[in-house]
């Protein structure tokens, strides 16, 4: 019974602190505190919020290392973008069609998780990161050469030209290649993005906690030991990564309706980096510290605006000191005794004291 | 048929150029168990120093090649010692994290350095083209001097490694770092060995590869790195005959997916190749098969 508590407790303080960041910002937004270039990265820093605690679900709690999380949402994107403009007249409600976007980017992203993840949840390790970088390589390098048009007729799909589509007169082109989606309706709020985060926290933290999350955890743990007590493998790693794969979907969808163009090769090999960077830094397998990062480092490059030039190169540099100072052993056990000390007059039951971070594996 | 001579040579020119960059990734890999993602841009930076050796100092072409090899090799000891080295018993997935800081870093210096704007790489090689069958099939200079350096560091790389006793001690490191130190092994100094020669050859295969491609960006490095990892995985990671062949082999099914299918999607199709080979043989071609313990 204490444990269950304590993680409810623990799932609570997370989505109290996500409704508290939310009202915040909602009341500086308001009040106008906020900067105009701070103010464009609201939807991407939730996007990205649902990037990271999606990917922690596969590299954190499944324990495998994927390396494409950024095709997936590229995915949802794309479908997300058809979705919408294609119902642009049959559909005038705005909310509606981002929330029908949404579904759809997820159902598509989660098909082509079940895709990439029957095959590849067959490999290990470096072999496994390899097998979703080159799958993530090949949904950017098709939808690259995907043009999808719309007309009275219905859609259009090609994977030669805009011309090969065949539409009518009144067809419009919503994908066109190399260039990517054009003139597309931006629906995305700040609002939309919070509900969205509460949602893939709900979905990610109850997987978590529920019986198929201890399967996944045990087999993370280990794959043998679990095994020889009767856990199907296969199923629960596919449960994880498929539902890992259309939340990343449906975070691609928002991301995709929050810009009025948006090419495939802005979801290459670098931005499913850049969400494992997020995932690394927050803490393996803590989603709340998922969350963190991805906000702090989202805005980080923003802050760093003033130093021009330097601030990929200063962003890097951190990178590389945070990494080598918190994997130091030495330091590492030195903060771990000054953050027990200061946590001892407030703790009083014994049993609180390993609260987060437990759950990392490393 | 001559068409497909000529793709076939193409093909095993680019795969030189993949395999001896795969070498460095595999290098490493097999000594130092970690994915040293920021191999790609020692390329970058390698065929950068060429360049302005070239341009900037007039360099003779053999000595501006020969300072980006020096160059490279002291920048791959230098990231080995500050950024790898305080890591080493840290979880594989925070060395993968400092090994992109690394790449950022590199990409991002270069791009301070040396601009966004586009740079011609000087054609180095003034070999004159072969030609073959009363003039059908002309095999370019850059092609053949390719083809030539890799066969020549290939050669080199397996006499160092199976002959002296740097090499001994790499195997053993990389067979098993403990037992390697036990034996007197510096396992410290073997490491950084290996991160010195794989950029040395990092260096080599950048300035082969601007020579084919002569244009020079900071992100250069970046797709063929991703792609030469990609060879190095399919030969099996951790095998320096593996990573031969997987680079060769890759070089030639990327050209032939251009030639004989689809220009767009060669990408694709070289990396769905991959996924095949490794659903079929899960550590590669050459790799070896390691058994589980309970």
């Amino acid at each position: 019974m204490k444990n269950v508590k304590k993680t409810r407790r623990r799932d609570f303080i997370t989505y109290g602190m996500v409704i508290a960041a939310y009202l915040v910002v909602q009341a500086l937004l308001d009040t106008g505190h906020i900067s105009n270039s701070l103010k464009n990265q609201l939807i991407p820093i939730c996007v990205y919020v649902c990037m990271a605690v999606s990917l922690n679900l596969v590299v954190g709690i499944l324990g495998d290392l994927s390396l494409g999380h950024a095709g997936f949402m590229s995915v949802g994107a794309f479908t997300g973008i058809v979705v919408s403009m294609s119902l642009q007249n049959a559909i005038p409600d705005g909310i509606v069609r981002l929330i029908l976007a949404i579904a759809v980017g997820a159902v598509t992203a989660a098909i082509a998780g079940v895709l990439v993840g029957v095959p590849v949840l067959r490999l290990r390790g470096d072999y496994l990161a390899i097998v979703t970088l080159a799958f993530g390589e090949i949904i950017k390098n098709v939808l690259t050469n995907l043009y999808v048009g719309a007309d009275g007729n219905g859609l259009h799909i090609s994977f030669k030209n805009a011309m090969a589509m065949g539409m009518g007169l009144d067809g419009k082109t919503i994908i066109n290649g190399p260039i990517g989606a054009v003139g597309v309706t931006k629906l995305a709020t700040f609002t939309a993005g919070f509900i969205l985060i509460l949602v893939t926290l709900f979905i990610t933290l109850n997987l978590i906690n529920s019986r198929s999350g201890r399967a996944i955890k045990a087999i993370r743990d280990n794959r043998i030991a679990a095994e020889s007590v009767g856990i199907n493998i296969t199923k629960y790693k596919l449960i994880a990564f498929v539902v890992s794969a259309a939340l990343a979907g449906m975070a691609g969808a928002l991301y995709g309706l929050n810009y009025s163009g948006l090419a495939a090769k802005k979801f290459d090999f670098n931005t499913s980096i850049l969400v494992l960077v997020f995932v690394v830094l927050g803490g393996i397998g803590n989603i709340r510290g998922s969350i963190i990062a991805a906000t702090v480092l989202t805005v980080l490059p923003e802050m760093l605006r003033a130093l021009q030039d330097y601030r990929m190169l200063i962003y890097a540099v951190i990178l590389i000191l945070v990494m080598i100072v918190t994997n130091n052993p030495l330091l590492r056990s030195v903060t771990q005794s000054v953050v027990k000390k200061l946590k001892a007059p407030f703790v009083k039951k014994k049993d609180a004291a390993p609260a987060e971070g437990g759950d990392s594996n490393g | 048929m001559i068409g497909l001579i000529s793709n076939l040579i193409s093909g095993v020119s680019l795969g030189s150029v993949y395999a001896i960059i795969a070498l460095g990734y595999t290098m490493v890999y097999g000594i130092a168990k970690m994915l040293n993602f920021a191999h790609g841009d020692v390329i970058m930076v390698g065929a950068y120093i060429c360049f302005c050796g070239i341009n900037y100092l007039s360099l003779p072409p053999v000595v501006a090649v020969l300072l980006a090899i020096i160059a490279c090799t002291a920048l791959g000891i230098v990231i080995e010692g500050l950024a790898y080295k305080p890591l080493r018993s840290a979880p594989n997935l925070a060395v993968l994290i400092t090994a992109i800081g690394v790449s950022y870093f590199l990409q991002n210096s270069a791009l301070l350095i040396w601009k966004s704007d586009p740079k011609v790489f000087p054609s180095i090689i003034k070999l004159e083209p072969i030609h073959c069958f009363d003039g059908q099939l002309t095999i370019g200079g850059v092609t053949l001097v390719t083809v030539l350096c890799c066969i020549v560091v290939m050669v080199c790389l397996t006499l160092f490694i199976s002959r002296s006793k740097t090499g001994k001690a790499m195997r053993a490191v990389s067979e098993d770092k403990v037992a390697a130190q036990l034996m007197g092994i510096n396992v410290n100094r073997t490491i950084s060995v290996t991160f010195a020669i794989g950029s040395g050859l990092a260096a080599v295969a950048g300035v082969l590869l601007c020579s084919a491609y002569p244009t020079l960006i900071p992100t250069t490095g970046a797709m063929p790195g991703i792609k030469a990892f990609t060879a190095a995985v399919f030969g099996g990671i951790g095998s320096i005959p593996g990573a031969m062949l997987g680079g060769i082999l890759l070089g030639v099914i990327e050209i032939f997916a251009k030639a004989y299918i689809s220009t767009q999607f060669s990408d694709a199709i070289v990396f769905a190749v991959l996924i095949v080979v490794l659903l079929i043989k899960p550590t590669g071609i050459l790799g070896k098969k390691i058994s589980e313990k309970v």
